[in-house]
């Protein structure tokens, strides 16, 4: 039996992992993959905590989470897709236009 | 209606009329103003006789407010003494209107000039013919304002500017002790009619109020005397007494028909118009009497002495005006209120008169003021001479001449007041020498002698045109025959006893009539002003070169004289320049430091914030992410510690 401690430190070292990806790395869609590395780190914790408790809520909560997160990289790749056709890059840096 | 409603409303009308198209009536703006004024002369006549024959008529116009126990109407009231100050008032007006004609020619201000006096001549009468303090008040003000208006009337140049809101300036501060005494009446007679303040004043006589109780102090005053000292105070600003008389010489910025109608014969005597029209309650109070009779007496004395060694002409009537109404007033704090307006109105003939004559000269040498730069003026301009040395005859007291027999009846009136009356007496004396001194001064100077006028002016130098000379003529006739009213003598004096029934003595027992007495001061009187005329004629016509010796060996005099005791130059130092350091000080403290520096300081204050702020709007996505992480591990740091 696998206690439910090593769990949740997988699911807080993929979320840091992520987290840390999204801060540094440049490339969008590497963030975009962090993103949903921080995504899978909380559906580890929503199961691990799902068994631990024996209710199946947290169970049901992982399907919808990965039904967004498909969701959201549908719409986050059509994103990047139409940024790129406008402005040739993906670098975040060259995008800062949120500053006047 | 009576139709001395008309009196006031003709040229009210030829105010409106002049004033709202002068720019299409232009230069025929005279054809509305002086018919007006002419026919408000003929209805004043008439309302003279109405009233020599009868009771005071009385008019109300309409009930201007009402509320509580404050009620005033807008009426018209002429009994004696208004109906001889209507006389005075539109006579001169209507010859300064006819003179205006020839005098303002071509001047691009032309309609306006006319609009303003026919304005000033409005508020005149209905001031005059005031039934309550508060017309009265309205119509002081609104002289005051076509004063100012008129004063500036060349506003392009700087000294008339500066003249002008000198005049409002010092008739304020008198204007300001007016309206308090308007209001003591009010608050203690409960009218501010004339009438009722009068039947009133009686009960309140011995009456005190404490000045001090606002700060819980104790300061009783006699409250009749303190009325009658608040509007005594704006007497003294409006007829140029002493310590507010400085702004009289200058208003000779002004056009010299104002000089004549306003600044001589009318507005400025209203404030001893004032006091005799208040007589029933100046005499209820001895103290305020003694002030009246004081400062008339300083300021006739006063003006005299600086009268003596002005060179600009229009000052030195100026001075004298100011001198003479020092006369008047003087009249009417010893109680002679009949004399006081008696010279009133001689006064009003043969000063109008002199100013005119000066505007004529300064016409005709035009523009020029100095009479160092005049002399030998007689061939050239006899009318104007013959009427201007009929004025200063009149001025000067030499009979049969009005000025003789207005001033002499205030002297006799000083000398047989008994108290300190003899004192008044020598002291009207000296100022009739040297007022005979400095107007004959003015006289020789500028009529005899050689010639000192500049080339360009000598060859313009012409007789004035007949719209000027026929005002000149008439206003002669009248200082000579003027005074013919108030001969001396049983049964020949008719200004006495009509009068009589408005302008009571304080008491009732008359002075008896010693007339030998009388003559004999009238000789003395006569003496000195011919002393005075020998005098001048002596200085300016036989030796020319004494004046300027005797000014030599008296020079700390001189001085003191030339430069008007110095009263600008006080006034400067303990009234001007602390106001305007003052206001520099609160300009530069208060107004940009703590003012504009505290809304500045919002605007700094915000800028520097957005300075350090502004870093962290980076538009870097990942910095926004970031904060929201670091924001977030707070957050959660914080919950776990808590």
């Amino acid at each position: 039996m696998v206690p439910l401690s090593y769990y949740l430190t997988l699911g807080a070292v993929l979320f840091g992992i992520g987290i840390v990806g999204v801060l540094i790395r440049k490339n969008i869609i590497i963030i975009l993959l962090s993103i949903e590395l921080m995504l899978n780190a909380t559906n580890i914790n929503f199961v691990a905590f799902s068994h631990y408790l024996q209710d199946v809520t947290g169970q049901v909560f992982v399907f919808f989470v990965m039904t967004v997160a498909a969701a959201e990289v549908a719409i986050g790749l059509a994103i990047i897709i139409a940024l790129y056709r406008n402005r040739s890059t993906i670098n975040v840096e060259d995008i800062s236009l949120m500053k006047w | 209606m009576s139709s001395i409603v008309l009196i006031p409303i003709l040229p009210f009308l030829a105010f409106l009329i002049t004033g709202l198209f002068g720019r299409w009536i232009g230069h025929r703006a005279h054809w509305v103003a002086v018919p007006a004024v002419g026919l408000s002369w003929l209805l004043s006549i008439a309302a003279f006789l109405d009233v020599a024959g009868g009771a005071p008529i009385q008019v109300t116009l309409y009930h201007w407010i009402g509320s509580g126990s404050l009620n005033v109407n807008l009426s018209l009231y002429v009994d004696q003494l208004t109906a001889v100050m209507l006389l005075l008032v539109t006579t001169v007006s209507a010859l300064v209107h006819l003179y205006t004609v020839g005098y303002m020619h071509g001047d691009k201000g032309y309609a306006r000039f006319f609009a303003y006096i026919a304005l000033f001549t409005f508020s005149m009468l209905m001031l005059v013919m005031a039934d309550n303090f508060l017309q009265l008040y309205v119509f002081w003000e609104a002289v005051g304002l076509c004063s100012y208006l008129l004063i500036a009337h060349w506003y392009e140049r700087k000294a008339a500017c500066d003249a002008a809101t000198k005049a409002f300036v010092v008739n304020r501060v008198g204007d300001f002790g007016f309206g308090l005494g308007i209001l003591l009446a009010f608050v203690t007679f409960g009218s501010l009619d004339y009438q009722t303040a009068f039947s009133a004043a009686p009960d309140h006589v011995g009456r005190t109020i404490n000045l001090l109780a606002w700060a819980g102090g104790e300061w009783s005053v006699d409250v009749i005397t303190l009325i009658v000292l608040l509007l005594f105070v704006g007497a003294v600003g409006k007829s140029a007494q002493l310590p507010l008389h400085t702004w009289l010489p200058d208003a000779m910025e002004g056009p010299t028909p104002i000089s004549a109608l306003i600044h001589a014969a009318t507005m400025v005597t209203a404030g001893v118009f004032l006091v005799a029209r208040l007589n029933p309650l100046f005499n209820l109070s001895p103290v305020a009497m003694d002030v009246v009779a004081w400062t008339g007496a300083a300021t006739a004395i006063f003006a005299a002495t600086i009268a003596l060694t002005q060179n600009d002409i229009k000052r030195i009537v100026a001075y004298s005006t100011v001198s003479q109404l020092g006369y008047m007033m003087m009249a009417c704090g010893l109680g002679a209120y009949t004399a006081g307006i008696f010279h009133l109105l001689t006064h009003g003939a043969f000063k109008a008169l002199l100013f005119l004559g000066c505007g004529s000269v300064i016409h005709a040498l035009s523009g020029e003021q100095d009479l160092r730069r005049m002399g030998g003026l007689k061939s050239a301009m006899p009318i104007t001479y013959w009427t201007f040395l009929a004025g200063a005859i009149a001025l000067a007291g030499i009979p049969p001449f009005a000025g003789f027999f207005s001033k002499d009846e205030i002297l006799w009136e000083a000398f047989s007041a008994g108290g300190a009356g003899v004192l008044f007496w020598a002291i009207g004396l000296g100022t009739a020498f040297l007022t005979a001194f400095y107007i004959f001064r003015l006289v020789f100077s500028v009529f005899h002698g050689r010639s000192r006028v500049s080339k360009e002016a000598a060859h313009h130098l012409h007789e004035s045109p007949a719209v000027i000379t026929v005002p000149l003529v008439v206003l002669a006739i009248l200082s000579l025959t003027a005074g013919w009213v108030g001969i001396p003598a049983e049964g020949l004096n008719a200004i006495d006893p009509f009068l009589a029934p408005v302008l009571a003595a304080p008491e009732a027992a008359g002075h008896a009539a010693d007339h030998a007495m009388e003559y004999l001061l009238m000789a003395v009187s006569v003496l000195v002003a011919a002393g005075g005329i020998g005098l001048a004629y002596v200085f300016y016509v036989r030796s020319p070169a004494l004046p300027a010796r005797v000014a030599a060996s008296a020079a700390g005099l001189y001085r003191l004289s030339f430069n008007k005791w110095y009263v600008d130059e006080l006034y400067d130092a303990i009234v001007i320049r602390p106001t305007v350091a003052l206001a520099h000080a609160l300009w530069r403290g208060v107004d940009v430091f703590i003012i504009d520096g505290a809304v500045n300081g919002v605007g700094r204050v915000t800028q520097a914030w957005g300075t350090v702020l502004r870093v962290m709007q980076s538009g870097q996505l990942q910095h926004y992410a970031l904060f929201m992480a670091l924001g977030a591990v707070l957050m959660v740091g914080l919950y776990l510690l808590g």
